[in-house]
């Protein structure tokens, strides 16, 4: 399985999402935002930073830069697409996700362990997964998940919320919303559930003696998936 | 022509930082603030000599780049 990860000026988390992606069994290729060609992939992914320094909104900038065309083609025509944290954000402004991502209620950077509850698993990201709750690792600062009252009917009657922040036992509370989501929403699926955006980082979680080993649990399973 | 636009938060979009602006405006004195709205403000010099032109030039900029339309309203108020 071929996957492919765009770096953007102010990527960080990219070489990372490259050694998850190996590690699993994927043929991992980097691809620079300049380029306008994607090389033949299975799966997209958007790796977390802070691209062009976040200025103007998160993501705003890399959002319109040249490889993002052959991304949203490849997205339109059902390709697999991942954003992860500054790569969420990135498919926001770029309209394949809806929302936008606030700064973060409190006004702090989080940087911590969270718990996320999947839901829906009638898709390629989570099909066939033998958990429901994860831990993964959230570092962010703009990921307090909005949109309109309209969109929000939309988005949960085309059940496009993927997960939730939730307590180890799956519980969904503010208490425990690390940054003020709507409906605690920690990532979401377009309609067509070929595209998704998430603040946690899955690739932070696949060393069993260093993190956890929910990260390798995701990949396995998407590996498995796309196969 | 110089053109500019104001990008504000729409209305129920939660406004943190104009929150703790209004409140520190308030630990200083200042207690008769109803709300703060935080918001941006550019100054967008364009190679265009038609007032109407370099208006629609920016608007355009505004809805594609400068503001996102899920949580920003544009206005451009003046050109010179």
């Amino acid at each position: 399985m071929k996957s492919s990860v765009i770096t953007f000026p102010g990527s960080n988390c990219d070489r990372d999402m490259d050694v998850a992606l190996t590690k699993f069994g994927f043929k991992n290729k980097m691809v620079w935002h300049n380029d306008q060609e994607l090389p033949k992939s299975d799966l997209i992914v958007l790796p977390g930073g802070f691209s062009y320094g976040d200025y103007l909104r998160c993501g705003s900038m890399a959002s319109k830069s040249k490889i993002m065309n052959s991304v949203i083609n490849f997205a339109k025509s059902g390709g697999l697409v991942m954003g992860i944290c500054n790569g969420f954000q990135i498919l926001v402004e770029a309209g394949l996700v809806p929302g936008v991502l606030l700064r973060n209620k409190y006004l702090q950077f989080i940087c911590k362990n969270v718990h996320v509850k999947v839901d829906n698993k009638e898709n390629t990201f989570f099909k066939n997964l033998d958990k429901k709750v994860l831990e993964f690792h959230i570092a962010h600062n703009e990921g307090n998940y909005f949109c309109t009252n309209d969109q929000l009917k939309e988005i949960e009657d085309n059940n496009q919320i993927a997960i939730y922040y939730c307590d180890q036992n799956g519980n969904t509370n503010d208490q425990i919303n690390p940054n003020g989501s709507i409906k605690n929403i920690a990532g979401i699926f377009n309609k067509e559930k070929n595209v998704l955006g998430m603040m946690p980082h899955p690739e932070r979680m696949i060393d069993e003696s260093l993190s956890g080993e929910d990260g390798s649990i995701f990949f396995k399973n998407l590996l498995n998936n796309i196969k | 022509m110089k053109v500019s636009a104001v990008i504000t938060l729409k209305k129920d979009v939660l406004d943190p930082q104009g929150k703790v602006i209004h409140e520190t405006l308030d630990g200083m004195g200042f207690n008769s603030v109803n709300e703060v709205r935080q918001g941006k403000y550019f100054e967008i010099d364009v190679k265009e000599n038609d007032p109407k032109k370099a208006k629609d030039l920016v608007e355009d900029m505004c809805k594609k780049l400068l503001a996102n339309l899920v949580i920003e309203n544009y206005k451009i108020i003046e050109t010179q």
